[in-house]
């Protein structure tokens, strides 16, 4: 079927749910289905959007300067960054973890920033990639970004398990604070991205 | 307008895109996707509603095991420790780090924990053919709310990742709670594939008139 034949609830002067899919009048503020807010476009959600992706960028700074873990052996202390760590396993020989880890604190999170201001620059400026692609693209992006928090709770669990008073302990470092963050802020930036707008950036483009 | 104009009630919108649909009655087992952005907007199954509840209930109780029965034990030269999840969350209790404490308290047990009460609140009732329980609505938009913040199967990966940095320091081995928790991932996951969103809202809305 063509696009043509496409007509949004908005075309039809309604306004749907993005919760239960309900159509409404226009003037509907809150849905008989689900209870939800109703708006045709959320004028707010680019603001939203870049104001939780810059809080996230701020925080991901001191996340990779500071130390996520530090391991004390016998009285002398060693500190671990993100990096670090996954150098340590590479030593270790654990390739298929270190890589778990390096994709899941170091590649997700930079094309996370990455896929998300591409994305809230897309429904502003014309760009090449097709609705279908970007709204994969988004989709992607709020299915993996939990995944980031991974590294975080490698470090709880160290600091659980690995408390032998003299011998060797464990504690967190502040980097597992501002990662933590980093990691909820783009989450946030994700979630308030209202994705009619690919479609309607798109819309405009052919007529 | 009013909120029950017969011509709307005909009609659905894709959340994602907001393309128009007639909204007809899919086959069960089978999917309805929208054909602007393909994304699905229907897809019932057969006892789903059952389903739903009995495994939300048995994730509920694999929780409490998985929560108080010893995770992991740690052995090194003859000295043993072994933790429970709630060792876990409280590993950040010192200090600055307590705000992350709490956070991984809520994101492991007590996000997944509210959201399958809130799934047997909502769905519960309409299993047994009884209508929806008041603010059932509430309950199932918190669900759908809870649900990229319940991380409880990104923990496990993270307990894998662990158990191998700490395996050339020690030996580990696993306790009930470990095996526990696995469970409850599985299961919490098969439950979200059953549940069909927009079947659910429907049921409730005409349970509810």
């Amino acid at each position: 079927m063509s696009d043509a034949t496409i007509q949004t609830a908005r075309d039809a002067g309604l306004v749907a749910c993005t919760q239960c899919g309900r159509v409404h009048g226009a003037q509907e503020t809150m849905c008989v289905r689900c209870g939800a807010a109703l708006s045709s476009r959320d004028e707010t959600s680019l603001q939203r959007v870049w104001a939780w992706w810059f809080a996230g960028l701020i925080c991901y700074i001191p996340a990779n300067i500071y130390p996520m873990l530090k391991t004390s052996t016998f009285g002398s202390e060693l500190d671990n960054t993100i990096i670090g760590g996954v150098i340590e396993l590479i030593d270790y020989k654990s390739y298929g973890v270190a890589f778990i880890v390096f994709f899941a604190s170091v590649v997700i999170p930079i094309s996370k920033f990455l896929a998300i201001a591409y994305l809230a620059y897309s429904v502003q400026y014309p760009t090449t990639l097709p609705g279908k692609v970007r709204q994969h693209l988004y989709e992607t992006v709020e299915f993996i970004g939990r995944w980031s928090m991974i590294d975080v709770f490698v470090v709880a669990i160290l600091s659980a398990l690995v408390q032998f008073n003299f011998i060797v302990n464990i504690h967190p470092g502040i980097a597992a604070v501002s990662f933590a963050l980093s990691v909820a802020f783009t989450m946030l930036s994700a979630q308030s991205f209202d994705s009619r707008l690919i479609w309607d950036a798109d819309e405009d483009r052919r007529t | 307008m009013t909120a029950h104009d017969p011509a709307l009630d005909a009609l659905i919108a894709c959340p994602a895109c907001d393309a128009l649909h007639r909204d007809a009655e899919v086959p069960v087992g089978e999917q309805a996707r929208c054909r602007r952005c393909h994304t699905v907007l229907m897809a019932p199954r057969e006892g789903a509603m059952t389903q739903i509840v009995m495994l939300s209930a048995t994730a509920l109780m694999l929780m409490v095991a998985a929560v108080f029965f010893p995770f992991l034990k740690l052995n090194v030269a003859g000295l043993e420790h072994s933790s429970s999840v709630i060792d876990a969350v409280l590993a950040y209790s010192d200090g600055l780090l307590v705000p992350l404490s709490v956070a991984l308290a809520a994101l492991i047990v007590i996000l997944p924990a509210v959201r399958l009460i809130a799934v047997i609140y909502t769905v519960g009732p309409m299993m047994t053919g009884y209508a929806p329980l008041p603010a059932a609505e509430k309950a199932f938009r918190l669900a759908n709310a809870l649900k990229p913040w319940a991380m409880a199967e990104v923990f496990i990966v993270g307990v894998a990742v662990a158990l191998v940095k700490v395996a050339g320091l020690a030996t580990v081995s696993m306790g009930p709670a470990f095996w526990a928790f696995v469970a409850l991932v599985l299961v919490t996951t098969l439950k979200d594939t059953f549940m069909c969103k927009l079947t659910v809202w429907k049921t409730l809305e005409t349970r509810r008139q």
